[in-house]
C-alpha cells in the first residue's frame, strides 16, 4: 500500500517543475533587458536633469509645432484609412467579386515595404522631375517636402491596419443580419449604422488605436518625403532626430518620453479591449 | 461593374460605392506610388539598373540588411515560441502585464526605440559599460543593429502563434504521453507540427519588417559604410544628393528581393500545412 504514488492528473500535459521555473525565469529576464529597459532608459534620460530641464524642452517652439503637426498629420491620416478600411471590409465580406484574394494581398502590400522605399515612391511620383510633380509645382501645388506628403506616406505605411482587424470579424458575422435588416425596409446606410456598424465598433476602435499608434511614431517614411524643413515637415520623430543629432538629448529624450507615453496609453486600451471584448476580437486573432 | 465583377448577386446594397472607395485609396496611396517606382526601373532599364546596384558598398549594405534581419527573426521566432507556450499555458505572477507589454514594439516610435537602446549600449550607457570589460561591443557594430531588429520584430511570432497554442487540443498530447512518448518527444512531434504554420507567418512577418527597418537602426547602427550602413540609409543618402535612379534602383533590388523571400517562406507554409493536414 505504502509505495501507490499519486500523480496529478495534469502531468503528462505540461513540463517538469524545474524545466517551467527555468522557463518562465529565462523569458521573464529576456524580456526584462529587451523590452522594459529601453522603455525606461527613455524616461531615465529624459529626466536626467530633472523634471525642470525636460518640461522646458518640450515648451520649446520646435517642440510645440512638432507635436502640433504629429497631431494633426494622425488627426487626418487615420480617419481617412479608417473610412478606407470599413469600406474594403464591407467590400470583401460583404460580396463575392473576381480577383478577392489579390485584393487582400494589394492591402497587405505597405507590410512588405520598407517605410524608406514607400517613402521614394511618393517622391518619384509627386516630386518636381515626374510628369505629374511638374505639374503640380505649376499649379502650386505641393506635396513633396510638404505637409499632403507627410499624410500620404503615414497613410501608406498604416494602410492594411484597420482593414486587417475589420475583415476576419465580418467574415465571421456573416450577413445575416443585415439581411433582415433590409427585408424590414431598412435603408442601406441604416443598416449600416444600426446594424453592421455597433458589430464591429470593437474591432474598428482595436484597428484605429493600432493604426494611430504607428501614425505619430512613423519615421521612415515620412524623413525621406518630409524634406525635415525644421518648424514646418518636422514631425515628432523627425524632431526627434534632429535633437539627438544635435547633441540636445535631454530635449530629444523628452520628446521622445511623449511619444512612449502614448505608447503605454495605447498599451492599455488596447489590453482593456482584449480583455473586456476578447469574444469579439477572437477572429482577429485566429486568423 | 456590378454585373460583371460580382460573381454571385448579393441582396446587400454598397458594392460599388464600397469597392470604388476601396479600389480609388488603394490606387491613390499604394499602387500609384510602386508602380511609378517600378516603372522607373523600366525606364532605366534592367542593365544600367544592375550597373547601379552592382557596386560593393550597395552590396554589403544589401547583405547586411537581409543578414540581420534573417538573424534577428530566427532569434524571434525560438524566443516567441517559448514566451508564447509560457504565456499561455504557465500560470506565475505578472503574466497578463508581460502578455499586455509583448505589444509594446508595435506601439512605441521606432525612432524613439532606437535612441533609447542606442542610450542604453553606446560604451557609457548602463549595458554598454557592462559588457565592455567582457570586450563585448554593441552600439555601433552589427550586433547592435540585430538587438534593434529583435526589439521589432519581438512581437510578431508570439502574436501569430498565442492563438494556436489556447485552442490547441490537450487530450492529443494526454494520448503521446500514454502511448508512451516523453513529454520532450510529444513537444517536438505532436505539438511543434502543429504550431509550424503560424510560426512561420510571425517569422515571415517580422523578417519583412526587419529587412526594410530604419528608425530603430541608424540610431545604433553607427553608419559605417561597408560595414554597418543599411540599405534603406543609403536610398536616403541617394535620395539626398538628388540622385533619385541610384536611390530608385536600391529600391527595386530590396523590393524583389522581398517578395522572393516571402514567396519562398510561403512554399514552405503549404508544405508545413500538408504535413499536418491543415490544406
Amino acid at each position: 500500500m505504502s509505495d501507490i504514488t499519486f500523480i496529478r492528473a495534469e502531468s503528462v500535459t505540461t513540463e517538469p517543475r524545474l524545466t517551467r521555473g527555468v522557463l518562465i525565469g529565462v523569458t521573464m529576464a529576456l524580456i526584462a533587458v529587451l523590452l522594459f529597459a529601453p522603455l525606461i532608459a527613455v524616461f531615465a534620460e529624459a529626466l536626467s536633469r530633472g523634471w525642470a530641464a525636460a518640461v522646458a524642452s518640450l515648451a520649446s517652439p520646435d517642440a510645440r509645432s512638432a507635436i502640433r503637426l504629429t497631431l494633426i498629420v494622425a488627426a487626418i491620416a487615420v480617419p481617412l484609412n479608417a473610412v478606407f478600411g470599413i469600406a474594403a471590409a464591407w467590400a470583401i465580406t460583404k460580396f463575392d467579386f473576381r480577383g478577392k484574394a489579390f485584393l487582400i494581398t494589394l492591402i497587405d502590400l505597405p507590410f512588405s515595404v520598407s517605410p524608406v522605399v514607400a517613402g521614394l515612391a511618393l517622391v518619384l511620383l509627386f516630386g518636381v522631375n515626374s510628369s505629374l510633380g511638374a505639374w503640380l509645382v505649376a499649379n502650386d501645388l505641393r506635396i513633396v517636402f510638404a505637409f499632403p506628403g507627410i499624410v500620404l506616406a503615414t497613410m501608406f505605411v498604416t494602410f492594411p491596419f484597420v482593414a486587417r482587424e475589420l475583415i476576419p470579424v465580418m467574415i465571421e458575422q456573416g450577413r445575416a443580419e443585415e439581411e433582415a435588416a433590409l427585408t424590414l425596409g431598412a435603408s442601406g446606410w441604416r443598416t449600416f449604422f444600426t446594424v453592421t456598424l455597433p458589430n464591429i465598433r470593437w474591432a474598428l476602435l482595436y484597428g484605429v488605436l493600432l493604426c494611430n499608434a504607428r501614425a505619430m511614431g512613423e519615421f521612415g517614411a515620412v524623413a525621406v518625403i518630409s524634406g525635415k524643413i525644421r518648424g514646418e515637415t518636422t514631425t515628432m520623430p523627425i524632431m526627434i532626430e534632429m535633437l539627438y543629432n544635435e547633441y540636445l538629448s535631454v530635449a530629444a529624450f523628452s520628446l521622445a518620453a511623449v511619444l512612449a507615453l502614448l505608447a503605454l496609453v495605447t498599451l492599455t486600451l488596447k489590453s482593456l479591449l482584449e480583455w473586456r471584448h476578447a469574444d469579439l476580437l477572437a477572429a482577429t486573432r485566429r486568423h | 461593374m456590378r454585373a460583371s465583377i460580382l460573381r454571385s448577386p448579393s441582396p446587400l446594397p454598397g458594392f460599388g460605392l464600397s469597392f470604388g472607395v476601396m479600389v480609388a485609396v488603394l490606387s491613390i496611396v499604394v499602387l500609384l506610388p510602386i508602380g511609378t517606382l517600378l516603372g522607373r526601373g523600366l525606364m532605366i532599364g534592367p542593365g544600367e539598373l544592375w550597373g547601379m546596384v552592382n557596386s560593393r558598398r550597395i552590396w554589403s549594405a544589401l547583405s547586411l540588411s537581409f543578414r540581420a534581419a534573417l538573424a534577428a527573426s530566427l532569434f524571434n521566432l525560438v524566443f516567441g515560441l517559448v514566451l508564447a507556450w509560457v504565456l499561455v499555458r504557465y500560470r506565475f505572477w505578472g503574466r497578463r502585464f508581460v502578455d499586455a507589454a509583448v505589444d509594446l514594439p508595435f506601439a512605441l516610435p521606432t525612432a524613439v526605440a532606437g535612441i533609447a537602446l542606442t542610450a542604453l549600449y553606446a560604451p557609457n550607457g548602463v549595458f554598454g559599460q557592462m559588457l565592455a570589460p567582457l570586450g563585448i561591443k554593441v552600439a555601433y557594430t552589427e550586433a547592435g543593429i540585430w538587438m534593434a531588429l529583435i526589439f521589432i520584430g519581438l512581437p510578431f511570432v508570439v502574436r501569430t502563434v498565442q492563438p494556436v497554442i489556447e485552442e490547441l487540443d490537450r487530450e492529443v498530447e494526454e494520448v503521446s504521453a500514454t502511448l508512451g512518448a516523453r513529454r520532450a518527444y510529444t513537444l517536438r512531434r505532436v505539438v511543434l507540427p502543429t504550431l509550424a504554420p503560424a510560426a512561420l507567418t510571425g517569422f515571415a512577418l517580422a523578417l519583412a519588417r526587419s529587412v526594410g527597418e530604419y528608425g530603430s537602426v541608424i540610431f545604433i547602427a553607427g553608419n559605417i559604410p561597408n560595414l554597418t550602413e543599411i540599405a534603406p540609409l543609403l536610398i536616403v543618402i541617394r535620395l539626398e544628393e538628388y540622385n533619385y535612379d541610384a536611390a530608385a534602383a536600391i529600391g527595386i533590388a530590396m523590393l524583389l528581393i522581398s517578395f522572393a523571400m516571402l514567396l519562398a517562406i510561403n512554399l514552405v507554409q503549404i508544405w508545413s500545412r500538408r504535413r499536418i493536414g491543415l490544406v
